[in-house]
């Protein structure tokens, strides 16, 4: 039982004829409490109406074009968010493709496979790593992965499935090392903790009950995974991947150092390109002219869409898993 | 027969693949904080916390960067705590299930994960384009924001772990709802909300994304809050990608400070989050 230790009581009671001013403090504390939680929603909303304020002279000047023109040239103040938006959505797409089983495979080793011993330091481990900042992985994606994807994974692509029909013209081209490819592995190796952390935590809540019953009638721990863990975490597993899918959407710094920067869409995913948040870092403070900056500001409003509507999802489904366990 | 022996294969073969992929992942973390390790260390020394960023080219250190990082992380935590702990204070003790609340929770799980260098371009048109310069301000008021929305959450968290039997006595003795919780709710949450400043500052320290554009970046000392100033994060993204040996050199420097200093905050947290549970 927590104790608190109060010396005076009198600190803590309202004087009887004091019961006006009473009620006053505590209307005011009370107002005061909401005033700073609408704070909080009048936030979002001040986030939306800048962005949307100072991005209204790009849209208003290229329309529905912007989201389907690849041209990027502050040259001519011809701007086209194509090429980021791709950038954007492919390189979180593969960081998932590589993220997502990596993480379920770590979730149900900590939940089913590791020592009772090693679950602890295991997970709280993860949970560290899914503190670090995003500018560490992006040093170390620039100085030791590019070079060591340049020299090795990259030629043996180009080699291999480059010569391939089809699907080899997505691995063609000279190994730049940076580029589309290497930003998405950085990408899923970040979201790494965080779908594992939240995958773990989904995991626990599964009755101990069904999995023993399980076990009890002879399944293995395989099936016992995939057939009773599985189905019945499953809206909290997708709502864990989305949340990751979601950071990765918005990650600047990981991706900036590695992607490249090239404002055209490649067939080639070796290919250097870019992503909204990228081009956001890379040319914001160097955009001259109202039209240019607005051009990135319209990104920055389009990032924010996107990423909140999958945020959103993300956490209806994480909110359905929660009154699902509460059962 | 045959189908026990399928079902086995199956099984270790899924178990192997599930272990491959654990030691596949924390492979690659682990390679992260050893090259950290490995590049950081041979670049700390005393200059490196005695003196200013050079110009290419010449030795020099991160004091200017390593300052600006604590005035901004103490700045931004100053505004943003009182204002997070206020607001989650609604949640947990006025609004628990009223659909305002539920509201507010919704949209502030959302700002936690929100891109921030979206919270950047916010502040960037509402506080740089209307003073028509970079500061040191912006970049406290950018770095609030990022904190906020984790403080929000975790004194809710926290304030909802008290049990309520002591606010009950507490009212019992007749003591007023603000008193309740000030004097009770608080006292007793307390090394939980200490644990939620420590999160917070954790997260703004290693923000990059959202100074960009806001507090900019200083090469020399400054101390004056309406100038850009510098800070660690900018600092290495800017050297980093700089081709001069030295400044990458401080670049891993500043990468393991950093790094190290988060890592002991989320320590420090945890410790202090597990006294308090344990407690009850």
């Amino acid at each position: 039982m927590t104790q608190i230790a109060i010396k005076d009581i009198t600190t803590l009671q309202a004087p009887a004829r004091d019961g006006r001013r009473q009620r006053l403090q505590d209307h005011l504390f009370r107002w005061a409490t909401l005033f700073f939680a609408l704070l909080v929603l009048a936030l979002l909303g001040g986030v939306i109406l800048a962005l949307i304020v100072g991005a209204w002279p790009a849209l208003g000047t290229y329309g529905f074009g912007f989201l389907v023109t690849e041209v990027w040239n502050p040259v001519t103040e011809k701007f086209g968010g194509l090429a980021p938006i791709y950038g954007t959505l492919v390189t979180s797409m593969l960081a998932m493709l590589f993220g997502v089983p990596v993480s379920f495979g770590i979730a149900m080793f900590i939940t089913e496979l590791c020592p009772v011993w090693l679950k602890r330091p295991l997970g709280i481990a993860i949970e560290l790593l899914a503190g670090i900042p995003s500018i560490i992985y992006g040093i170390w994606g620039l100085f030791v992965l590019a070079p060591f994807l340049q020299r090795t994974v990259q030629p043996f692509l180009i080699g291999t499935l480059g010569k391939l029909p089809l699907v080899g013209n997505l691995f063609t081209g000279p190994p730049y090392g940076i580029g589309v490819f290497t930003a998405a592995i950085i990408l899923g190796i970040m979201v790494l903790p965080f779908i594992t952390s939240i995958t773990r935590d989904v995991f626990e809540t599964v009755p101990p009950m069904l999995k023993e019953s399980a076990y009890g009638l002879g399944a293995t721990t395989w099936e016992v995974v995939w057939k009773v863990v599985l189905p019945y975490a499953r809206v909290g597993v997708i709502g864990g991947v989305m949340l990751g899918l979601g950071r990765a959407l918005g990650e600047t710094m990981a991706v900036t150092f590695v992607i490249g920067n090239a404002h055209r869409i490649s067939s080639s995913l070796l290919a250097p390109g870019t992503t909204i948040s990228a081009v956001i870092a890379n040319e914001f403070t160097e955009a001259i002219g109202d039209l240019y900056t607005s051009s990135l500001i319209a990104l920055g409003l389009i990032l924010f869409v996107i990423t909140f509507i999958i945020l959103a999802l993300a956490k209806v489904m994480l909110m359905r898993m929660q009154r699902q366990a509460g059962r | 027969m045959d189908l026990y022996r399928r079902r086995r294969t199956t099984n270790y073969t899924a178990l192997a693949i599930a272990m491959a992929a654990a030691a596949f992942g924390l492979f690659w973390l682990i390679a992260i904080l050893w090259t950290l390790l490995y590049n950081g260390v041979s670049a700390i020394n005393i200059a490196l916390f005695t003196e200013m960023t050079p110009p290419p080219g010449s030795a020099g250190g991160l004091l200017n960067a390593i300052f600006g990082s604590l005035v901004l992380t103490v700045g931004g935590t100053v505004l943003g705590t009182p204002i997070g702990m206020m607001a989650g204070t609604y949640l947990a003790e006025y609004g628990k299930t009223n659909g305002l609340a539920q509201t507010i929770r919704f949209i502030n799980d959302i700002l936690l994960s929100a891109p921030s260098i979206v919270i950047g371009l916010f502040v960037y048109e509402v506080m740089v384009a209307q003073m028509g310069h970079f500061s040191a301000w912006a970049g406290v008021v950018a770095l609030a924001i990022i904190g906020l929305p984790v403080m929000v959450r975790t004194t809710e968290d926290m304030l909802n772990l008290v049990p309520n039997g002591l606010r009950e006595a507490a009212a019992a003795l007749g003591a007023p709802m603000w008193k309740v919780i000030t004097l009770i709710a608080y006292r007793a949450a307390r090394s939980g909300i200490l644990t939620g400043i420590l999160l917070a500052v954790a997260r703004m320290s290693g923000e990059t994304a959202p100074l960009l554009f806001t507090a900019l970046n200083n090469q020399f000392w400054s101390t004056n809050m309406n100038a850009p100033m510098a800070s660690l994060p900018v600092t290495i993204f800017q050297f980093a990608l700089s081709p001069y040996e030295d400044w990458q050199q401080l670049a891993w420097g500043g990468a393991l400070l950093i790094t190290v200093t988060i890592l002991i905050l989320n320590i420090v947290a945890r410790v202090l989050a597990t006294i308090g549970t344990a407690k009850r």
